[in-house]
């Protein structure tokens, strides 16, 4: 035995007893370390590994299409690249960047300004880098995968409008989604997402976006793709089929032939808008990638504002349209009674100061002026005997139970109200007294007294109706459309439209727009430009030319068509604005008659009212809705159309 | 000397846990490594394991008595090979630790590890009053002292390290005085709080050590180095969940997002696939092994063998501490395997020295 060995052996069994219960103790300890990773928490481990494992490329869904009230295309989609950064490895991101602002021919500080602009969002989120990818970036970007793996293809859907600002205000655009919008809409956006920003686009946005989709692979801890998993397909967008008709809409395009103004069709037994068009207007196709600072601030600089949708948003005097209101309030209110007759010398005196008649200083007036008489040959002395005697509230009255002073209701977003003036109204806004003056203004759609050219089209369509007010709109499946009824009198009504028959067809202000065969009726108006509101703002030095308003209907009674037409400065109602209005019915019963017969083309071209638009706009609109599908056969008429302007 | 010892005499419990154990690992080094380009590892493993339980056996058979006769010679040759790995060894993935033996690599300072505990065990054994002296402790701080810092020039901090509880343990079961004990405890606070603060560590630890230790004070900064080696375990072991995502299907395992998953971070491996369950089974067996483990050393003859079987129960239990420490995320990267799981020929074999050494002891309990 060794020589150290020493004889007294007693083991500190105490200490040795210690150790045990530290090693119990310490192993117990990772055990709670387990469970606190495994258990408590381990619903955040189990995602930060998804996260890890699973790679996210959103599939894009194709947003819904806009088709016309017989199935044709009228908004449309078409694919293209937009390129995706992936961020999920910031050191990477940094060191490639210079290499990637190269290869995609982005400038490297544009892309530092993206990644900085985006720097709060979670990094597994891909952004979008440059919306629209060229042939050469989508080269770059395959060839460079496995050495940089941070960009990604993404297929997406672009927007086609038809060409030429076409239905362009009705339609809408559509534009990336702002960074407040993503914060709101509780991260179902996200950047380079679509959205709609005005009109339609923007009024139906729910029902046209889809949901996107998802493909999903599983990336090992390089980055390298080693599998793939169930993929989500997108669900896209549903299409909006709309109450517009292409032929109809067209027709109203052309004819407003580069001159400011609007044109709204509706049918006025159930509101449906059957064109809807405003010029100037922009061309969205334009907005349909990224639209730059600079065309935005010319947009909105312009003074002729083609961002304004004139139909729902120009708030402009009614003129003599507005006698319309006020025949059915004398009669209605027998103020002053039907038989009441006033001779027109051309002026008229009231209150200390000349009022002129609009044929003032062309001839010795109108003469003795009955209600029937005073609508055919618009006269202003009548109309304004019978303000006198109704007094501004009643005509408040009238005006406002006939659908103006307040939004249609239209299924677009940022309907203008109009103005129908009153007691109540100066006092509330200028808190002063209504002069008696004002009201004899305002009895011929002058002085303060604004509309839309969609609450003109509404007003005479529920007059001519009977006092029946659809809600108008472009969904053709619009639903909880409410009517507004006003009750009007049998003859008040027959009066009424019997005057509007007269103004087209015995001689009229309209006598030129006249209709073969078909109860053509209508009101001209030709109103100052310089509304009570905006004469102090822009002052009196500048003349302007009147606004040239036409509002026809046809049938007589019971209409089935009623078609608003403002030419801004066109000066003379029936003789610019009739005409218009004359060519859109006569499209739509030449469209009627032929359907039947299942040939109908548009023939508009004969009647002739100056220059045409060049042909090739309309060829070029037909090419456009040629493309798609289903709807081939549908655009057929539309395509025909063309070929006989060619 | 009456030397007769049976198989019978074997600690047959503590072979199937450590059995058991090593089954576990093999079994988690196939998952990790057979879809990977290094396929087969759990293989040669195996032939590791077999060749530590034959060295464990032909140590268990030479009395240890003669071996702790020969502690000054194996001190000598230890801290002779430590210098010559310094001067000659092959540089591998960084560090100078490996040199090269019957074709195989060897680490060292594994087998270092061992000539500690023996020489430990020499001395501590040797101390014939009830209370260690202080004149006692500091010779064994410069007996631990030396061979410490050998290694830590290689670097290998982890090995390092676990010279430390080696002392420990020994020195408190040696009759370590509080006083002493207060003292040494303040002094290495100091230590460790020193390598905690940049402006002293920059002196003492290498860039990568340093770096390890301020990764895991703030992982999140850290996103690619050692930060996200932890972090990657801690999801790894988290979403494992109580059950486990099964054999071959962690994803942190399977698509390598954890460090070497086959055998630093075996235990996240495990964790993730075989789930809570798993680990209390592992983690079961290792306090097992380690209750036994202090069980022999209750029962051995003298005071010589208790030392010896409780140096290698204070190496493998701070191998386990720290190493799955580091695995949950509790402790920083150190470099320390898991015994028995963890693949390695050097540590694996290592272990089973150790173990040839505990049953050497209990081999010779009665005899006497």
């Amino acid at each position: 035995m060794s020589y150290w060995f020493r004889n007294d052996n007693r083991l500190p069994q105490a200490r040795l007893a210690i150790a045990s219960y530290i090693i119990v103790g310490m192993v117990g300890l990772l055990m709670l370390g387990f469970w606190k990773l495994q258990v408590i928490d381990s619903d955040k481990y189990t995602q930060m590994a998804e996260r890890n494992r699973v790679r996210s490329i959103p599939i894009i869904a194709p947003r819904g299409r806009m088709l016309d009230r017989d199935g044709r295309v009228l908004v449309d989609n078409f694919p293209s690249f937009s390129v995706l950064l992936l961020r999920g490895d910031p050191a990477l991101v940094g060191y490639d960047l210079p290499f990637l602002a190269d290869g995609i021919g982005v400038s490297l500080a544009n892309l530092r300004d993206q990644l900085d602009n985006t720097k709060n969002l979670p990094k597994f989120q891909p952004i979008v880098i440059k919306p629209q990818a060229t042939d050469a970036d989508v080269a770059f970007i395959e060839s460079h995968r496995a050495d940089v793996p941070l960009l990604e293809m993404l297929m997406v859907h672009r927007r086609r409008y038809l060409p030429g600002g076409f239905m362009s205000h009705a339609s809408g655009y559509v534009g990336e989604v702002s960074e407040q919008q993503i914060e709101a809409s509780n991260s179902r956006l996200r950047p380079g997402d679509f959205a709609g920003k005005s009109g339609l686009e923007r009024q139906y946005n729910d029902i046209l976006t889809g949901t996107d989709g998802m493909r999903r692979v599983i990336v090992n801890s390089v980055g390298k793709e080693v599998g793939h998993l169930k993929e989500q397909d997108p669900i896209p967008g549903k299409q909006i089929k709309l109450t517009i008709d292409y032929d109809l809409q067209q027709v109203a395009e052309q004819s407003m032939n580069g001159r400011k103004g609007s044109i709204v069709a509706l049918d006025p037994r159930n509101g449906e808008v059957l064109a809807m068009v405003s010029r100037p207007a922009p061309d969205p196709n334009d907005f349909a990638i990224r639209v730059s600072k600079e065309e935005w601030q010319r947009l909105n600089d312009d003074g002729n504002h083609p961002l304004l949708n004139r139909a729902i948003q120009a708030q402009l005097a009614p003129g003599s349209v507005f006698k319309i209101i006020m025949a059915t309030a004398m009669l209605e209110a027998k103020t002053p009674p039907e038989t009441f007759t006033a001779y027109c010398p051309g002026y008229a005196v009231f209150y200390g100061r000349q009022f002129k008649c609009h044929v003032y200083g062309k001839t010795a007036g109108h003469g003795i002026v009955d209600l029937h008489k005073a609508i055919v040959q618009s006269c202003d002395v009548f109309f304004y005997n019978v303000g006198q005697r109704l007094g501004i509230d009643r005509i408040a009255y009238y005006a406002t139970k006939m659908g103006l002073g307040h939004k249609t209701g239209i299924d677009l977003p940022s309907e203008e109200n109009g103005l129908v003036p009153s007691e109540e109204w100066v006092q509330r806004v200028f808190h002063r007294k209504w002069y008696p003056g004002e009201t004899i203004s305002v009895a011929v759609g002058q002085g303060a007294v604004t509309t839309t050219p969609l609450q003109l089209a509404r007003m005479i369509g529920g007059v001519a109706s009977g006092g029946v007010f659809q809600q108008p709109h472009l969904l053709k499946d619009a639903q909880n459309m409410t009517e507004e009824k006003f009750q009007i009198s049998e003859p008040t009504i027959e009066k009424v439209t019997q005057g509007m028959y007269g103004v087209v067809n015995e001689g009229g202000t309209a006598a030129g727009a006249r209709l073969q065969g078909i109860e053509f009726c209508g009101k001209s108006g030709s109103a100052q430009v310089i509304g009570y509101n905006t004469r102090d703002r822009v002052g009196r030095q500048k003349k302007f030319k009147d606004n040239a308003w036409f509002v026809g209907y046809a049938p007589r009674r019971d209409p089935e068509i009623v078609v608003s037409v403002l030419i801004e400065e066109g000066e003379h109602g029936g003789a610019v604005a009739g005409p218009l209005a004359r060519d859109i019915i006569k499209t739509y019963y030449d469209k009627k008659a032929k359907k039947t017969q299942g040939q109908y083309t548009v023939e508009y071209k004969r009647y002739d009212f100056g220059n045409r638009p060049a042909p090739a706009a309309a060829g070029q609109s037909a090419a456009v809705l040629k493309p798609e599908e289903k709807e081939a056969a549908a655009v057929a008429p539309a395509r025909t159309t063309a070929a006989r302007e060619r | 000397m009456k030397d007769a010892p049976g198989t019978r005499d074997y600690d047959w419990w503590l072979l199937a846990i450590l059995a058991a154990i090593c089954a576990l690992g093999v079994i988690e080094i196939y998952s990790a490594t057979h879809g990977s380009n290094l396929a087969g590892m759990h293989m040669k493993q195996i032939r590791w394991l077999v060749a530590g339980f034959v060295l464990m056996f032909v140590l268990s058979r030479v009395d240890y008595h003669l071996i702790l006769d020969q502690a000054p010679i194996l001190y000598l040759i230890g801290v002779a090979a430590l210098v010559a790995v310094l001067l000659l060894g092959q540089r591998r993935f960084g560090a100078q630790r490996w040199i090269p033996i019957l074709g195989q690599y060897l680490q060292v300072s594994e087998l270092v590890k061992l000539v500690i505990i023996i020489v430990l065990a020499r001395f501590f054994a040797d101390v014939r009053t009830d209370e260690l002296s202080l004149r006692d402790l500091i010779k064994a701080g410069l007996l631990v002292g030396l061979p410490l810092i050998l290694i830590l020039k290689q670097p290998d901090l982890g090995t390092a390290l676990v010279l430390v509880p080696l002392l420990v343990v020994g020195a408190y079961l040696a009759g370590l005085q509080w006083q002493h004990a207060a003292a040494i405890s303040i002094v290495g606070v100091l230590l460790i709080g020193s390598i905690f603060y940049p402006p002293v560590s920059r002196h003492i630890l290498k860039p990568y050590q340093r770096e390890r230790i301020t990764s895991f004070l703030h992982p999140e900064e850290d996103a690619k180095g050692s930060g996200y080696q932890l972090l990657q375990s801690k999801i790894a072991v988290g979403s494992g969940g109580f059950w486990g995502k099964g054999f071959g299907n962690g994803s942190q395992n399977q698509l390598g997002y954890i460090p070497v998953r086959y055998s630093d971070f075996i235990m996240s491996a495990w964790a993730e696939e075989q789930g809570f369950k798993g680990v209390l089974l592992a983690l079961g067996l290792y306090m097992a092994m380690l209750l036994r483990l202090v069980q022999n050393a209750q029962r051995a003859k003298d005071r010589a063998g208790m030392f010896l079987v409780m140096g290698v129960a204070a190496a493998l239990g701070f191998h386990v501490l720290v190493n799955v420490a580091m695995v949950i995320g509790a402790m920083p990267v150190t470099g320390i395997p898991l015994p028995l799981m963890s693949y390695g020929g050097s540590a694996t074999l290592f272990v089973f020295l150790a173990i040839g050494l505990v049953m050497n002891v209990r081999l010779r309990r009665f005899v006497n």
